[in-house]
């Protein structure tokens, strides 16, 4: 059994213009210790997941249409908040984007970590604060026991990153979800925090999930991808094959944007046109206006997320007929 | 992305930070307060205030009833510092003991204001179900000018100095609480709100810890300007005949008995007049300060 399976979930939000879909019959799951790697434009849905799975989506205006969200063989979709908030800690952790706002600052660090336990187990002060010492060595901050008495204004970006994912960390949780975690953090402190994930992973075997649009965040991280296009996954499959043999038009081009040193690539093509609004989607394939591949069937249905190989599945009509052309 | 080690330290924070003991960001803030010319000031003059309320007992010698029908309209200097009233009332008893009962009631309105105005509007905007009806009692309770609900309030319950309190933490509460939202709905947006959420805390845990104490430095500053406002309420209210009955020495009393004799006797509502002036200057430039160091906007800009 998967520790976290979802399947054909669907999230809406109530607005003034009706209601608009922000994520549409998704279905994936991820294995313990696994890494999966979500990736996508800004707006195509990956935030909204992973704030799902979670249940941090204010409800009203959110609200899960369709759809089930299991972890570890419990369904999250129908939990109150208060059999949530027992979930959210030791099952399912969170790190977010902004390591500069991500910690309040009128506490010491310490305190906050220990805070986080608190709210999940009866510990006597000492063994809180020792275990804030042992979370803050975890992540690498120097001299932890001094630092416990820190205010986060007394620490850089990358040690704040470090300490958030020491909270998250803090009651063991099985499931991490890094929601852009090297985002707004400089290139050498973000490759020092991925190589910090992934010693966390190996060290206490949870699952990561890690949204990015960077593709190199994934290529260094994840053990699968999955790509988002307007709300849809459009494709999923093992690292090795989206970098090697990506079949989705829209994957494709997300691989031409990234710069390359190897002079194989003489200019970066960039994908014409935007994200469509959610609440003007193209009939059929979402990606249609802006693919070079497209044919008139590609109006007629949504393509649906077919097999193509081991672990990987696409959703286009094209995807086959294009490789073998 | 290149092959990083074994989680290398980051040299800017493990090097030159080797100070004895780090102080809590309170005496910062004290320093800072210290610095501001206008705080020092107006801390200086709510000091005198302060102080003639505290040692009401040991600076006056007389009893602020006592009747002297001989000493009747005596002017200030002489035997009598401040003068006397036209019954011979010591008049610096009087504001002396005045002051004891404005300073008692501006803190009690304070602490009114402090616990409801911030429960209000904390629940108002923490929870979102809540926010409507809380606030459009409020903004019914703000339509009416304040010192109009003030006197209806007294009107209705009659002229006490319990009625007083409660008249002005009617009045005052719907303000605070107004501010207090204001600042949670910017609070609860923020991402430690959200990752203390995800982190799996209740909504006691993240009003408590996350979203009140980060809400306190707009409160503080209300508040030094709440005291200033209920001073001077209470002061109306009484000059009205609708705070503490006479004989009581409230400067509001004290000044409406001394309007009839303001052609011939200045002194008995110019004192208390003054004493009420440099009470609310006092309490606002004390105001001003705390926000110009606790403003987290202005801070920027410094």
């Amino acid at each position: 059994m998967s520790l976290l399976d979802i399947r054909g979930l669907t999230t809406a939000f109530q607005t003034e213009r009706g209601e608009i879909t922000a994520v549409e019959d998704i279905s994936f799951s991820l294995e313990e210790g696994e890494i999966l790697g979500i990736v996508g434009e800004s707006g195509s849905g990956k935030s909204v997941t992973a704030l799902t799975v979670m249940g941090l989506l204010p409800r009203p205006p959110a609200r899960i249409v369709s759809g089930s969200v299991r972890f570890a063989g419990q369904e999250l979709t129908g939990l109150s908040e208060r059999q949530m908030q027992k979930v959210r800690g030791p099952g399912i952790a969170m790190i977010f984007q902004e390591p500069m706002t991500s910690l309040n600052p009128v506490f010491r660090i310490g305190e906050q970590i220990m805070e986080t336990i608190r709210a999940h187990e009866r510990l006597s002060t000492r063994a809180l604060r020792d275990r804030a010492v042992q979370m803050l060595e975890k992540v690498g901050i120097p001299s932890p026991a001094r630092r416990l008495d820190d205010y986060p204004h007394q620490l850089s970006g990358g040690q704040r990153q470090r300490v958030m994912i020491a909270m998250a960390l803090a009651c063991n949780p099985r499931l991490l979800i890094a929601d852009e975690p090297t985002t707004a953090l400089d290139v050498t402190i973000q490759a020092q925090i991925l190589d910090l994930l992934m010693d966390l992973r190996d060290e206490f075997g949870m699952a990561i999930m890690i949204i990015t649009h960077n593709m190199g965040v994934v290529a260094e991280t994840a053990d699968r991808v999955m790509v988002m296009y307007a709300g849809r996954v459009v494709e999923e499959a093992p690292v090795g094959t989206v970098f090697d043999a990506p079949l989705h038009p829209y994957t494709r081009g997300l691989l031409d944007c990234v710069p390359s040193l190897s002079a194989a690539k003489p200019r970066l093509v960039a994908i014409p046109g935007n994200l469509p609004e959610p609440a003007r989607r193209p009939s059929g394939c979402r990606f249609r206006p802006r693919c070079g591949l497209a044919v008139p069937a590609c109006a007629a249905a949504i393509p649906p997320l077919d097999p193509h190989g081991p672990g990987h599945r696409v959703a286009c009509i094209r995807a086959t007929a294009e490789v073998a052309a | 992305m290149s092959e990083t080690g074994a989680l290398p330290l980051e040299a800017t924070l493990a090097a030159p930070e080797a100070e004895p003991r780090r102080r809590h960001p309170a005496w910062a803030t004290l320093r800072r307060l210290f610095r501001h010319r206008l705080f020092v000031t107006g801390l200086v003059l709510f000091g005198i205030i302060a102080f003639m309320a505290a040692a009401a007992p040991w600076i006056t010698d007389a009893n602020p009833n006592r009747l002297s029908m001989r000493n009747k309209f005596q002017p200030p200097g002489g035997d009598w510092v401040f003068g006397t009233d036209n019954f011979g009332r010591s008049l610096w008893s009087r504001v002396v003991w005045g002051a004891q009962l404005s300073v008692m009631i501006g803190l009690s309105v304070v602490a009114l204001n402090a616990v409801f105005g911030t429960l209000i509007g904390a629940l108002a905007g923490y929870f979102r179900r809540l926010d409507n009806i809380l606030m459009r009692v409020n903004d019914a309770l703000m339509a009416f000018p304040a010192i109009l609900l003030a006197i209806g309030v007294t009107a209705m319950l009659g002229p006490s100095t319990f009625n007083v309190i409660l008249a002005l933490g009617i009045v005052y509460i719907p303000r605070t609480a107004r501010i207090v939202r204001a600042s949670v709905i910017v609070l609860r947006e923020m991402e430690y709100v959200q990752a203390a959420v995800a982190a799996g805390a209740g909504h006691w845990r993240i009003l408590r810890h996350h979203i009140l104490p980060n809400a306190m430095a707009p409160m503080i500053v209300q508040l030094s300007f709440l005291f200033a406002y209920a001073v001077l309420s209470e002061a109306t209210l009484s000059f009205l005949g609708l705070g503490a009955v006479p004989p009581t020495p409230t400067w509001g009393n004290i000044m409406a008995e001394g309007r009839d004799f303001m052609r011939d006797a200045p002194w008995i509502i110019a004192i208390p007049g003054v004493t009420l002036m440099i009470t609310v200057l006092g309490l606002n430039m004390l105001g001003d300060g705390l926000r110009d160091v606790l403003d987290p906007r202005l801070r920027i800009q410094q």
